[in-house]
């Protein structure tokens, strides 16, 4: 426990209140020879550590005709290996008291287990085997075929704002594939083959596009010793492809969808504005986008709630969204819940006002200045949670910023001024590239 | 600070079973509140989780979804604050108070900077001891609470949860949703809410755990300035519910193009003394992740469901085992035969080996929960309205390894009970119908 101990000592010794890269002062990076990235984010509070790896690799990598080929990749990927039975992956795992899953998303694919800090080279061996050799079988296809298609049923089919937010997003983006759910469509799941499998697994799926990621009672240099022997012997792929993705056309043209159902309760309306993502070395304007979310929608004393629910009562609920970790043009996101009474038009007239309202009032300073100090108050709490700032590092490396970029983007958020956040709103809030989606009762309905 | 495992062999099957110790302190305060800590002084900051016995079952005859609507009013107006102002004060220190409550209790999660700490203690305390309730916050945060009753009218999770619970447990409080219906909600008054705030929060049903920067001689003040003006006494806690389900099925019609089942039986209580035998068993029938045999024989092997569970609900007057499905209309009588026919054969009890890989979860997990002051201080804080001993945590994984198979085998066959189980099925499953009138 010594060990522990001094290492605790010197946490509390260098770590001053509400000081900037409190987080950040836990993490190392390196690459392995094999262009493997690694980050290691130690805590070493309790004898318990989380082992990822990230594939630069998401549903908008697929080939047309192949939705939700990445996903699917990702539930095959606990099937047998030449050294693991089936099953065999996850029972190991729970054997030794861990917790395993996995997710995918637009721009990456990611593998975690949870377990006891001495198990790390294990998890290791089987993370490192699994990632060149998955024997996939037809019979596999066939019954995890079954499994996708319910999970799409379960998550999107059953649930009628889903539905609604699946159509919002293909009709945001005309070109990217950011518009074809991540499960995929359900006509195309249905044909998915072992060969779009095999296919995709063998695009991605090596050393030179993943990233390890470790969080919690673990060293740099043990993290490195040990990924140098189960994940640097795998060699890169020469050919890597470069991940090129299509882009946007000019958006000007408003787009505005209803979707009637009989299974909506409540009625809202939703508005997607395109928006820029995170660019490497250059995350100024995401920061801005980020800060007005939460000036505008970010809680109680939020513009959008201080006018719609609070002064003029026209709404129950009320939000904006941004989520700027992405590879390709994000969306920034209005949504309101009417009160009750009131039509989703007159709703949507009173987002709509507030929000040019908004324009000409600007910020409020308090407001912001308590906005900067929660994040700088984030940063002392995210180091109760690790996992949490790995899993932070893992996408934005995945989305192709750096290690630096993640570094630096607590004090360009801290820089971000109301004039920039003026500038990204009115630049954001571009009725001409946005998708106004109502979700609505049959029309039947209204006539009773 | 936190220490957990005293000693893990490196070998990787035949490992020792993970000893978690945490050094617990009881810290009594000079006004007489009771609290279990553990300091962890390497970030300056603390979690504090209050919880108070009873929470919504306490809702008074007629006032369903009051002691809910009341918890959803303590951070929308105090003391000498309106909603608006509570907010920014809270946001100005940086302090985060979430307040939830469900059929055993009414939890206070906090956590909040030592930089600040005097100031956010005084505001936590104004939302528990001095909210105002004002009419508009009221009508306002109404208006939240009946939009997700109108969603959940619709929701085929919600509905089988509903109709399992009415058949599980009757006119107990257990029987009906916490948060009430559209009627009640929309009937309560001030008085109402005044009265729920009154039933739920007293001396005699409060436990507290902290974590974090703090050591005992600050504790003790702080929850004197924090709790010492709560009253001694509360309502009083419902008695006992009986469990009226009987086996079959209730099919609850509902256009939707996948079916949800919830199904169960009665379960086991919690300060049994086979309750351990019983998690094992569970664990093998359908809590385990990809290794339960539910999972394996509805999803792995016939690709039936993306997720069935099993699990035991023991709360604090009735216990059910329980579990959950959801498969597409035409496959779900199929999940159903499934589980049925792996429920008989649990009964029968599990194998030597299913039950050692559960041994290995169960007691290989235990150390992984402890994984923040926040998680740490919920755990102390439900170990004590079990009334377990402050040194449990470093004996429970021995209670575990003392299960036998014949002790599982035994409780199988008394718990699982194929013929009494009851599915509830929201949906248009094929091949399905309701045994008895709904």
């Amino acid at each position: 426990m010594s060990r522990l101990r001094a290492a605790l000592a010197g946490l509390a010794l260098t770590v001053s209140p509400l000081a900037l890269h409190a987080a950040d002062d836990a993490v190392t990076s390196f690459t392995l020879d094999n262009g493997m990235q690694v980050v290691v984010v130690e805590d070493h509070r309790a004898p318990v550590l989380q082992h990822m790896v990230w594939y630069k690799a998401g549903s908008a990598d697929e080939p047309a005709g192949a939705s939700g080929v990445a996903h699917f990749l990702e539930h095959l990927m606990f099937k047998a290996t030449d050294t693991l039975a089936e099953g065999e992956f996850s029972s190991t795992v729970s054997a030794n008291g861990g917790r395993d899953n996995a997710f995918t998303s637009y721009d990456y694919t990611a593998y975690f287990q949870r377990v006891a800090a001495d198990r790390l080279e294990l998890m290791m061996r089987m993370e490192a085997d699994r990632m060149r050799n998955i024997n996939f079988t037809d019979e596999n296809v066939r019954t995890e075929r079954g499994v996708i298609l319910e999970e799409r049923n379960q998550r999107t089919d059953s649930n009628p704002r889903a539905l609604l937010s699946e159509q919002m997003n293909a009709a945001q983006y005309a070109n990217h594939r950011y518009g074809i759910p991540i499960i995929g469509w359900r006509h195309e799941m249905k044909e998915l083959s072992m060969e779009d499998l095999r296919g995709f697994y063998d695009t991605y799926y090596h050393p030179n596009n993943a990233i390890l990621v470790v969080s919690g009672d673990v060293t740099p240099q043990e993290v490195r010793t040990l990924a140098e022997q189960y994940y640097g012997v795998i060699p890169p792929k020469p050919d890597l492809v470069d991940r090129v993705r299509v882009a946007e056309p000019p958006q000007n043209v408003e787009r505005r969808l209803i979707f009637r159902d009989a299974r909506v309760a409540q009625e809202y309306v939703s508005r997607s504005y395109l928006a820029p993502e995170r660019d490497p070395g250059n995350q100024e304007t995401a920061a801005a986008l980020t800060l007005l979310a939460e000036v505008l929608g970010g809680g109680q004393t939020s513009y959008l709630t201080e006018k719609l629910q609070f002064d003029q009562q026209k709404a129950v609920f009320s939000g904006a969204f941004y989520r700027g970790t992405s590879m390709d043009d994000a969306t920034f996101d209005v949504v309101v819940v009417p009160a009750p009474g009131l039509s989703l038009e007159e709703a949507e007239e009173a987002m709509d006002v507030a929000l040019a309202q908004f324009l000409e009032d600007g910020v409020d300073p308090d407001q912001l200045e308590r906005i900067k100090y929660q994040l700088r108050a984030s940063q002392i709490y995210e180091r109760d949670n690790v996992d949490g700032i790995a899993r932070r590092y893992g996408a934005a490396l995945s989305v192709g910023l750096s290690v630096e970029d993640v570094q630096a983007w607590p004090d360009i958020l801290q820089a971000v001024t109301e004039e920039d956040i003026m500038d990204a709103a009115r630049m954001v809030l571009n009725r001409n590239a946005s998708v106004t989606g109502w979700l609505t009762r049959p029309l039947a309905e209204e006539v009773n | 600070m936190i220490r957990l495992f005293a000693a893990l062999t490196i070998a990787i099957f035949a490992s020792l079973p993970a000893r978690a110790e945490v050094d617990i302190t009881e810290v009594t305060s000079p006004g007489g509140i009771t609290a279990w800590l553990v300091q962890e002084p390497s970030i300056p900051f603390m979690a504090l989780e209050l919880r108070f016995r009873g929470g919504a079952s306490l809702d008074a005859p007629g006032k369903r979804g009051a002691i809910n609507l009341m918890t959803g009013l303590l951070e929308e107006g105090a003391g000498d604050l309106d909603a608006r102002a509570f907010a920014r004060a809270s946001e100005a220190l940086a302090a985060s108070f979430g307040y939830d409550v469900g059929d055993d209790s009414l939890s206070v999660s906090a956590r909040f900077l030592t930089e600040n700490r005097e100031a956010a203690v005084d505001l936590l305390r104004k939302s528990i001891i001095e909210p105002t309730f004002e009419q508009s916050a009221l009508d306002r945060v109404r208006a939240q609470v009946l939009t997700g009753l109108r969603s959940d009218t619709t929701d085929p999770d919600e509905i089988a949860r509903e109709t399992f619970d009415r058949l599980a447990y009757g006119e107990h409080p257990y029987g009906s949703n916490y948060r009430g219906t559209l009627d009640s909600v929309a009937a309560l008054t001030r008085d109402d809410i005044v009265a729920a705030h009154r039933a739920v929060f007293a001396k005699d049903r409060l436990y507290v755990g902290a974590v974090g920067d703090i050591t005992p001689e600050e504790l003790g003040p702080l929850l004197d300035a924090l709790l010492g003006a709560l009253p001694e006494q509360g309502a009083p806690q419902p008695g006992p519910a009986d469990i009226l389900i009987e086996g079959g099925t209730t099919v609850v019609p509902f256009d939707t193009p996948q079916s949800v089942a919830i199904f169960g039986q009665p379960g086991i209580a919690q300060d049994d003394p086979d309750f351990f035998a019983a998690r094992l068993l569970n664990q093998v029938l359908g809590a385990g992740g990809f290794e339960s045999r539910l999972t394996t024989e509805v999803r792995v092997n016939r690709g039936l469901t993306y997720g069935v569970y099993s699990f035991l609900v023991p709360r604090d007057h009735a216990a059910t085992l329980q579990g959950q499905v959801a498969s597409s209309n035409d496959r779900i009588a199929d999940a159903v035969s499934v589980i049925r026919d792996e429920w008989a054969r649990a009964a029968e009890g599990v194998t030597q080996e299913e039950l050692d890989a559960a041994k290995l979860f169960v007691t290989g997990a235990y150390p992984l929960r402890f994984d923040g002051n926040a998680p740490i201080a919920r755990i102390m804080v439900g170990m004590q309205m079990l009334g377990l001993p402050i040194d449990y945590i470093a004996t429970r994984n021995d209670k575990v390894e003392a299960v036998t198979l014949d002790d599982v085998k035994r409780v199988a066959g008394e718990l699982l009970a194929p013929d009494d189980l009851h599915f509830v099925v929201v949906g248009q499953p094929e091949g399905l119908e309701s045994s008895v009138a709904n």
